[in-house]
């Protein structure tokens, strides 16, 4: 147990009881304690009559006994993500579901089905699901196994099973409609913070996005630059004699940082910006949990009003809301549970990011130097002999 | 060999002031004049110190004192002065010849040109030069007065003109060749490295914005506040340090400026032999076919075509005084024509020897100055990145504490 507890060098405000152990450890870190191992790959068109889709595949495998055997492989395209959010969502209105990539943006210059734009989403998605097996409470929803197990056929009629889409989008819009309304009042202090938090919070990260995207978009523009830089020094080696060793040497270190520039630049769009993008997404989701908070609250408050006026049913009423008394109080202790999850989680991404980005910047320059040394070296060694020979009479 | 006048006397252009006056038209303008402060140089063992002298001079007196050491020395490949107009700009650099840091890199590029006049073993010993640097008033005078504008404007039509030499010296051919790569990859390095630079300036400028977000994001973090804070610091410093590096960088490109320049010096030596060259080889034409003239009008055959022959054909021949005037004539302008032959000769070979010797002395120092150029150039790329290794490192150190 005490080495487990070194590995994790979080707060020592975190308890470490087995549950809370699954969840702290990172997929990227090691799988040692965990029983449910998910990947996403192997991007695949499918071409019909009426339209052109991706399906990617997803590989399970697990000890877990629920399970009926130890290794799925199943198919799935964007829209059974869309739904698994949704059914997650629904199950859990106050946990923190993890972000899907977004559908299509005529984002820059990417195109729907450019290998850039499906590399993205791929990881994405990966990313998706495993935060869903990380999660304590997730990682045992039914629809979720579903969704990891079943063949494409079973997927399709279980979806249709249970309430509809558009039922569900319109209990979606009521419920947002009312929270707007006036659920702030007695709104415990803990969630007006909360609130306040994700504000700045989504701010800043949205910042921190764009910056991060400027950032890559002039190192590949210095790239570019760089890759003519060197070769003019070789072309003028060609019409030179005596220097032409040093020119040479100069167009080798070039082409040298050129390419350790494009590392620092790879490095940049697989870490980094995929998880600031991540966290760009994930500030909208727990605005809206918030919100979804809330308008349970709502309900509550807006009974116990009822109440207040009606001078018959009281009995009734008071059964209701302690119903809705005790929905609010789980609502409220699993979001208080899972923000805190939240941040632990946020604050590791944040650290191992910059971290990587420094380490990346680090390597870059470490690599630099030691070419343009290098060349150095070999000039001072030209210029040693030069001198000697200058001594002798 | 004497010691040249640099090493009998400092030379320093250790001011620029901007000055407003009225221009030959009458018309008011502004520029910018140079203090130029010359000393002896002593015997530092008697302790004593010579008075520095000084006077002020403007761009275009350099000019005029270049033009004249270029028309005076031919065979000489003649230092060239910094550039009029900043070229090769990269965005943040100004192209205004009024903008302080472009005074600045003038005034260092000016007192080079005067240093490297002073180091030559020829152009020190010019009275004009020594003029320039110590007599304020009256030098222009001095300089119009020995008349090299009107070799000047001559040279320059001829310089112009295009004309074709029938025995080019190859070793001249070469060099020339030579030149126009120079200048043409020169040219071309310089261009590439302004937008690197341009965007090397981007990608550390655009850190800076970390620094500020940082530290809004820190005001609502407890337990990743100082980390973020402090690694905000240092995207500040990140971004600051790189003004300073392309400071540096454009005195190595001042460094390659001059000899793209000097391609130009070069090549004018080249074109000035050419000339030469062209010039005895249409005297030598000119005298054969004086000889040949005159052979034809003494024997009476005439072998090749010409109008007069045609016509005293036709309309009957001279008369003996006639010819035998003509003849004498003839005969003076083959002597005198020899002669200039001869004197055009030895003029070509003294011209081709010293200008090999100065061309000579050039490649040594190009290849000394240029080498040493790409050695501060790697140097200059260390310290950039052992500076970004210093502050990765520190904000490395910082991330890890969030």
């Amino acid at each position: 147990d005490t080495s487990l507890a070194e590995v994790n060098s979080f707060s020592p405000s975190v308890p470490i009881s087995p549950s809370s152990m699954i969840n702290q450890y990172k997929f990227e870190d090691g799988p040692e304690l965990r029983d449910l191992f998910i990947t996403v790959d192997d991007p695949e068109s499918h071409i019909t009559a009426i339209e052109t889709f991706i399906t990617y595949r997803v590989v399970t495998k697990t000890t877990r006994g629920e399970f009926d055997s130890s290794e799925y492989e199943v198919r799935r395209r964007y829209q059974d993500f869309l739904w698994l959010k949704s059914k997650l969502e629904e199950a859990h209105p106050t946990l923190i579901i993890p972000p899907l990539p977004e559908k299509f943006i005529m984002k820059g210059m990417v195109e729907r089905f450019s290998d850039e734009f499906i590399e993205t989403r791929r990881k994405a998605l990966h990313k998706f699901l495993n935060r869903i097996a990380d999660h304590p409470t997730l990682t045992f929803n039914e629809d979720f196994k579903i969704f990891l197990t079943a063949q494409a056929w079973e997927l399709s009629s279980h979806k249709k099973q249970g309430p509809g889409l558009l039922s569900r989008m319109g209990q979606t819009v009521r419920a947002v409609a009312s929270s707007v309304r006036g659920a702030v009042k007695n709104r415990p202090e803990m969630f007006t913070e909360m609130s306040n938090y994700m504000e700045t919070f989504s701010q800043k990260i949205n910042l921190l996005d764009k910056i991060a995207h400027r950032i890559y978009k002039e190192e590949r523009e210095y790239f570019n630059e760089m890759k003519e830089y060197g070769p003019i020094h070789t072309l003028w080696s060609a019409s030179e004699e005596d220097i032409a060793d040093s020119l040479k040497g100069i167009a080798s270190c070039i082409d040298r940082c050129c390419k350790a520039t494009e590392k620092r630049m790879a490095g940049l769009s697989e870490h980094l910006l995929p998880i600031l993008h991540e966290y760009v997404l994930y500030s909208e989701i727990l605005m809206g949990v918030l919100k979804r908070r809330d308008q349970i609250q709502g309900e509550l408050d807006s009974k116990v009003d009822a109440l207040a006026n009606k001078k018959t049913e009281k009995d009734l009423f008071s059964e209701e809301i302690g119903k809705l008394e005790d929905k609010v109080e789980r609502a409220n202790n699993a979001l208080k549970t899972d923000w805190d999850r939240w941040k632990q989680n946020m604050q590791w991404d944040m650290r191992s990011s910059f971290t990587n980005v420094a380490e990346n910047n680090l390597r870059y320059y470490e690599e630099c130097l030691a070419t343009w040394e290098s060349f150095l070296a070999s000039q001072s060694v030209d210029l040693h002999v030069e001198e000697d020979s200058e001594d002798r009479p | 060999m004497e010691d040249c006048l640099a090493k009998k006397m400092e030379i320093t252009v250790s001011e620029a002031e901007k000055r407003t006056g009225r221009n030959a038209m009458n018309i008011q303008e502004t520029y910018t004049a140079y203090l130029i402060e010359t000393r002896a140089v002593e015997s530092q063992s008697e302790g004593q110190c010579a008075p520095v002298d000084s006077l002020w001079r403007r761009y275009s007196e350099f000019e005029l004192l270049r033009n004249y050491l270029s028309v005076t020395y031919p065979h000489i490949v003649v230092p060239p002065l910094p550039e009029k107009r900043a070229d090769f700009v990269w965005h943040k650099l100004s192209a205004d010849n009024m903008d302080p840091d472009f005074v600045e890199r003038r005034r260092i590029g000016l007192e080079n040109f005067l240093l490297r006049v002073a180091s030559h073993p020829v152009l020190c010993q010019d009275k004009i030069f020594y003029a320039f640097l110590t007599q304020e008033g009256g030098w222009k005078e001095m300089v119009n007065d020995t008349g090299f504008q009107l070799k000047a404007d001559s040279r320059l039509k001829a310089l112009n003109a295009t004309f074709r030499v029938k025995n080019p010296d190859k070793r001249f051919t070469e060099l020339k060749h030579y030149s126009d790569e120079l200048q043409s990859v020169i040219s071309h390095l310089l261009r590439v490295r302004a937008r690197v630079a341009d965007r090397l300036y981007g990608v550390y400028k655009v850190h800076g914005n970390y620094g500020r977000v940082f530290s809004e994001w820190s005001a609502i973090e407890k337990e990743m506040g100082d980390g973020l804070q402090s690694a905000g610091h240092h995207m500040d410093v990140y971004a600051a340090s790189i003004d300073d590096i392309l400071e540096e960088e454009e005195h190595y490109a001042d460094q390659l400026k001059e000899y793209l320049f000097y391609a130009e010096a070069l090549r004018a030596v080249c074109r000035k032999h050419e000339l030469m060259q062209y010039d005895l080889e249409m005297a030598a034409q000119d005298l054969t076919s004086k000889k040949q003239q005159c052979e034809e009008l003494a024997t009476g055959t005439v072998r090749t075509f010409s109008l007069k022959g045609m016509t005293s054909k036709l309309f009957g021949q001279e008369t003996p005084e006639q010819r035998e005037a003509k003849i004498k004539v003839l005969e003076e302008q083959i002597q005198e024509g020899e002669e200039q032959l001869k004197s055009k000769n030895l003029e070509g070979r003294d011209f081709v020897k010293s200008a090999w010797a100065d061309i000579e002395r050039f490649k040594e120092q190009k290849n000394h100055d240029l080498k040493e150029a790409l050695i501060s150039y790697a140097v200059m790329q260390i310290s950039m990145c052992k500076k970004g290794i210093q502050v990765w490192t520190n904000a490395k150190e910082c991330f890890s504490k969030m």
